[in-house]
């Protein structure tokens, strides 16, 4: 029984002090909990208002359609004036908040910090992977892509930071599904 | 003697030689044969028994269009029935067993059926066992199931997995024969991303089974030069193994590799099959064609084969079913398996063309214009006797027998999308239509272009027409021609022998000429009921071998052209295709995904008993030690929390974050009730109307900002109501600024419920957030911490007790859990589950699914009064209508057994005691029912007609199903604390 005293200890996603680390074969995976996000979406007549604010916050151009920018500080396309920015959480885990004063009231900011779990592909042969497991052609793909697609019935985001290394955010309270379907996956496709 | 039969050459590898048992009994062969080709090189002729009259059968073919040779494949729960032995390729300790026969396949008690073959023709069922109708499904279907059939399943679950993957492409290639190694080389050279696919093991096609040359080498060692360019070539993907099934729309094909059937058992992780979903821009039908049999007297018997396949088993697989062969055809390419089985050292007895000016040969006798009249072998072909273009019987012996009757083109995908093929006259053949699926082009023998020059130049150029359609610019050289064989098609039709009983059309539905002619007779002139009434064409072979013959012989009767008769279409799968891969990963624990609570791994620890909830797994109840009913874990959760303070995972329940300016007057459509002039600070309760004015859902919406809501959702209608809410947005007030989001997994949230639930929070919550009364009140909402992380509090209760609901960011969820029962200790704090959650409500008369069932109204539900009149909502109007406001509508109530110890089962129907219980008398029913521990007895919600007006009435609970029949009283639904003071302290 813990004491009331005690910190607020975080678990991962996958109900772990610290994130798993799979391997098989050349491709590793991550789970990545260090990573805050917040959805913002433009508020009416005020679009370019707030992609300029965004703009400014993420310090580059906002990603089109199918896009990201950035890394660990960056941000993808969601829809028509609506983008997920992402930051570390060590740092940012207060990153709504930081937005919402970025944005001016231009835009709806929602903290989406763990409404998301994220695991990190890494290894040569990632298209061999993701064939098996959804429809996204990673072979058209050279970085800088980023989409929504299912993966065993799970609505997931597809990043690609390069063809070998894609990063797989999908449901938070499923992500021992989705890590489950991912490393069969592996070992089917390796 | 072993391989008895086995000739010299072919395309396999003697130095690996594998053992294998077909029914029980052991023989060789070697890497590279299928069961079909070592049997027959084992002179092994016999492989099954016919689905009706089980007749002894043998391969007809030597590909997938094979519909004799079916055999149960492996053993254990790996067993597979209906497999072909033509296609399964051998490997070391292979087994198979014969079907559709009892005791032994030499000898099968069934065999009857075939004496009695008068009494089965075509429509035998139909006719014969019509009455009674009601042992059509009981007596009738389960015998004739038992008598007529193909394999047994194992009644094992599958050890294999199943994988489905997706791929992309500017050109699939279907068939890698020689139009499509040439057209996917050309395209390949083009820079496009090609697949090329082929269901052999060996690419090639009808390569492998030739002995002519291509330019300088044999055509099988071209094909395989081509292969490994082709597969050298990081633009292209060449997948052996892997059959296209279907065509589908927007250029999509279902292609299956068998991944694993050419092994023992799949390798650790890998699957046993994948089905693919291909994506291209353009796709090239090269799937060749296939040859057809004439039909005539007994040609059913081991050894009577297609030419071609004969030819296919001597030269690839150096294989044949007897050392004396003869051949019936009426083409120039029956000549050709002659000529090639001679130059093996098989003995031709005689070559018959039905032609009279057939070519003749120096090396065997050709007897033109003559036919085959019958045949005879029990087991297998003995004898054939000709009848010769001058009127005279001759007996040939021979142990098979080729038969060539020209070629099919395979349009099988280009028929997918209801293309139907049109018929060319010159080779005598349904070729593919205009209609193909967009995007797809036929080349080669599919195309009906039968010469391997032809087909080459067929590949080049519909491979040019079709990189111009996705825009390919590429100047590359398309590969240069080498020299191949350009015979023309020599063929004058020939479908059957006139005078024939027992003349085989469809081999694996035993269907026979007579029973074509039968069908005629009994003025079934379509085409399509030809197919049906007869069941031609239907088997697991699609009739690939069948068709044309029945079209012709209908054609015949009619006294029309083929052409005029029609031909019946194809769909997918193009071969048989096993359930499982359809299912692929998904299937028992994998079904679906599975979602977990924030105090999951907690709940685990304690001992938990879940229940799926949607997707969700949800802790139903904690059992303590002792505790051996599930009843008593649950009363004790819900007594304790009454008494004391109890904690639940509430975070399941749907949460969307509702910004923008106009958020307010957005939910104020979206909801029945108010919503302007909700404070900052505040939770409302909201009712849901759908558009047709039956209630949708309900939940609570907390205002956290003039400009921003958190609305909560029932568990089971959170996905539902988010997309009622984004099409709301978009749709009908694109105007208004407001934007969603769903924050559902991204808090963790527990609801804190009893008397003590306060003095419980005062510990956890930090201490610079007041939460008393005064400061916090009965639906207050507001930001607190928790150990110094941020959370959300809002004083919400489902259970009727003093009660908030607090959430922390979901990774904080199990440190949270473990908090709120460390400081509940002194309080003899329970977390209580599903179970629990409901029997609090329940004893509070709070509505959930169970009422809102998609048929109930506001007004049903006790709540007409919450829809607001002064302002406009979804569902406002519509629920005004008459039917939905009768004087005598259902309305929402408690009910008590009269006896205590009866009980109230939800679904039991309600009656007025002294009237008849039928429909016309029916009441109401009840919804939601469950033992209260506080109260001692059941209790039960449910409708009633005119409820409100009737509390205090002694009803009548029906349910004739169960067995129920007592009496309960209508009481308030409200069973404890109906004020609501507990709430508010």
């Amino acid at each position: 029984m813990s004491d009331i005293s005690s910190e607020m200890k975080p678990l991962t996603a996958l109900g772990r002090q610290e994130p798993r680390t799979d391997t098989h074969k050349d491709v590793t995976m991550r789970e990545m909990s260090d990573i805050a996000l917040a959805s913002c979406a433009a508020r009416l007549g005020q679009e370019d208002a707030a992609a300029k604010c965004l703009a400014s916050f993420i310090g580059g151009d906002l990603p089109g359609p199918g896009k990201m920018t950035g890394d660990t500080f960056g941000s993808f396309w969601t829809g028509p004036d609506q983008w997920m920015v992402m930051a570390q959480h060590d740092t940012h885990e207060d990153l709504a908040a930081q937005l919402v004063v970025a944005t001016k009231g231009t835009a709806s900011i929602t903290e989406q910090n763990d409404a998301w779990c994220c695991f990190e592909l890494t290894g040569p042969r990632l298209t061999s992977v993701f064939e098996l497991l959804c429809p996204v052609n990673l072979r058209a793909c050279s970085g800088g892509e980023a989409t929504r697609t299912s993966i065993d019935h799970l609505s997931c985001f597809l990043l690609v930071s390069s063809p070998d290394r894609v990063r797989v955010f999908g449901p938070r309270s499923s992500a021992g599904s989705l890590h489950h379907a991912l490393l069969t996956a592996m070992r089917a496709a390796l | 003697m072993t391989q008895s039969n086995r000739l010299s050459g072919g395309l396999i590898n003697r130095n690996e030689p594998m053992r294998f048992r077909f029914d029980g009994k052991s023989y060789e062969g070697f890497a590279g044969d299928t069961l079909a080709s070592a049997l027959l090189a084992n002179n092994v002729r016999l492989m099954g028994r016919s689905f009706k009259y089980h007749r002894p059968r043998g391969p007809l073919t030597a590909g997938s269009e094979e519909p004799n040779a079916i055999v149960e494949l492996r053993s254990g729960a790996r067993q597979e029935p209906n497999t072909r032995a033509t296609t399964a390729e051998l490997f070391d300790g292979l087994t198979a067993k014969s079907q559709n026969r009892w005791p032994s396949l030499a000898f099968d008690a069934l065999a009857i059926n075939d004496r009695l073959s008068n009494f089965f023709a075509a429509g035998f069922y139909y006719k014969t066992f019509m009455w009674p109708a009601s042992f059509w499904e009981k007596v009738y279907e389960p015998i004739i199931r038992k008598a007529a059939g193909l394999g047994a399943l194992s009644h094992e679950p599958d050890p294999d997995s199943y994988d489905k993957g997706f791929l992309h492409c500017d050109l699939l290639v279907i068939g890698a024969g020689p139009a499509g190694l040439m057209a996917a080389l050309t395209a390949a050279r083009a820079n496009a991303q090609v697949i090329l696919a082929d269901e052999d093991f060996l690419p090639g096609g009808r390569l492998n089974s030739e002995t002519f040359a291509l330019g300088d080498q044999p055509a099988s060692d071209w094909a395989t030069a081509t292969t490994a360019e082709l597969v050298a070539m990081p633009n292209v993907r060449v997948m052996t193994r892997t059959t296209v099934l279907g065509a589908f729309d927007h250029g999509i094909y279902g292609a299956l590799e068998r991944v694993s059937d050419h092994l023992p058992t799949p390798p650790e992780g890998k699957p046993r099959q994948i089905l693919w979903r291909i994506y291209s821009k353009q796709a090239i039908l090269a799937a060749g064609a296939t040859e057809r049999p004439i039909a005539f007297e007994q040609n059913d018997r081991p050894g009577i084969m297609l030419a071609s396949a004969l030819r296919s088993y001597a030269n690839r697989w150096a294989a044949t079913p007897a050392q004396r062969i003869a051949i019936f055809t009426n083409n120039d390419d029956g000549h050709r398996t002659a000529a090639d089985l001679h130059a093996k050292g098989v003995r031709i007895t005689a070559l018959i063309d039905t032609r009279p000016d057939a070519p003749t040969n120096y090396d065997y006798e050709v007897l033109a214009g003559a036919t085959v009249s019958d045949t005879s072998g029990r087991l297998g072909l003995s004898f054939v006797k000709v009848a010769q273009a001058d009127g005279s019987e001759r007996i040939l012996e021979c142990g098979a027998l080729g038969v060539s009757g020209g070629w099919n083109p395979n349009v099988h995908l280009a028929s997918h999308q209801r293309g139907r093929p049109v018929w060319q006259e010159d080779i005598a053949a349904f070729v593919p239509g205009e209609m193909l699926p967009n995007g797809m082009h036929a080349a080669g023998a599919a195309l009906g272009i039968f010469s391997t020059h032809g087909a080459l130049a067929s590949g080049v150029a519909v491979a040019k027409t079709a990189l111009k359609a996705f825009g390919n610019t590429s100047r590359a050289k398309p590969p240069s021609l080498p020299d191949a064989e350009d015979a023309p098609i020599n063929i004058t039709p020939f479908w059957h022998v006139n005078g024939a009983k027992r003349a085989w059309l469809d081999q694996q539905n035993d269907v026979t000429a007579k029973d074509v002619k039968l069908a005629h007779q009994e003025n079934f002139t379509s085409v399509e009921h030809l197919k049906r009434y007869t069941t031609l064409g239907m088997a697991t072979d699609q009739g690939k071998t069948s068709n044309m013959g029945g079209l012709a012989i209908m054609a015949e009767l009619a006294g029309k052209s083929i052409p005029q008769v029609g031909t019946t279409i194809f769909r997918p799968p193009y071969t048989p295709t096993a359930i499982g891969a359809f299912a692929g990963r998904s299937r028992d624990k994998d079904f679906r995904p599975v979602r977990k609570t924030p105090s999951h791994f907690w709940a685990e620890e304690q001992g938990a008993i879940f229940v799926e909830v949607g997707m969700w797994l949800r802790a139903q109840w904690f059992p303590k030690p002792g505790e051996t009913h599930w009843r008593q874990s649950v009363d004790r959760e819900v007594l304790q929390t009454r008494k004391s303070v109890g904690i639940c995972d509430v975070t399941t329940l749907g949460k969307i974050d509702v910004q923008g300016a106009n958020a307010a007057a957005f939910l104020n459509k979206i909801y029945c009730n108010p919503f302007l002039k909700v404070p900052v600070g505040k939770v409302r309760y909201g009712l849901m109307l759908r558009e047709d004015g039956i209630a949708m859902d309900d939940g609570t919406a907390a205002r956290l900002a003039e400009d921003h809501f958190v609305v909560t959702t029932t568990t089971a209608n959170a996905v539902a109501v988010y997309r009622h809410m984004e099409f709301v947005r978009q749709c009908l007030f694109p105007d208004m600024d407001v934007q969603l989001i769903s924050t559902t997994e991204a808090w963790a949230q527990f609801s804190v419920a009893g008397p003590n639930a306060r003095k419980l929070l005062q510990k956890v919550v930090d201490p610079e957030h007041d939460i008393s009364n005064e400061a916090f009140p009965y639906m207050a909402c507001g930001e607190i911490s928790v150990g110094g992380v941020r959370g959300r509090l809002f004083r919400i209760s489902f259970s009727g007790e003093l009660a908030f609901e607090i959430a922390v960011p979901t990774r904080y969820g199990d440190a949270l859990i473990r908090r709120l029962v460390a400081a509940g200790e002194e309080f003899d704090a329970v977390v209580y589950g599903t179970e629990a959650l409901g029997v609090m409500r329940i004893e509070k008369g709070h509505a959930a699914g169970n009422e809102l069932n998609g048929t109930t109204t506001a007004l049903n539900l006790g709540m007409g009064r919450m829809v607001n009149k002064k302002k406009d909502s979804i569902g406002s109007t519509l629920s005004e209508r008459e039917g939905l406001n009768q004087e005598d509508a259902l309305k929402l109530v408690g009910f008590k057994p009269v006896d205590a110890n009866d009980p109230v089962p939800a679904g039991a129907h309600l009656m007025t005691k002294g009237t008849p219980v039928d429909a016309a008398h029916d009441q109401g029913y009840v919804t939601s029912a469950c033992y209260s521990p506080n109260l001692g007895h059941h209790i039960a919600l449910g409708y009633l007609k005119s409820g409100d007006a009737r509390l205090g009435e002694v009803i009548r609970l029906v349910s004739p199903l169960t067995g129920v029949d007592h009496d309960v009283e209508v009481v308030s639904a409200h069973f404890i604390d109906p004020e609501g003071e507990r709430l508010r302290v």
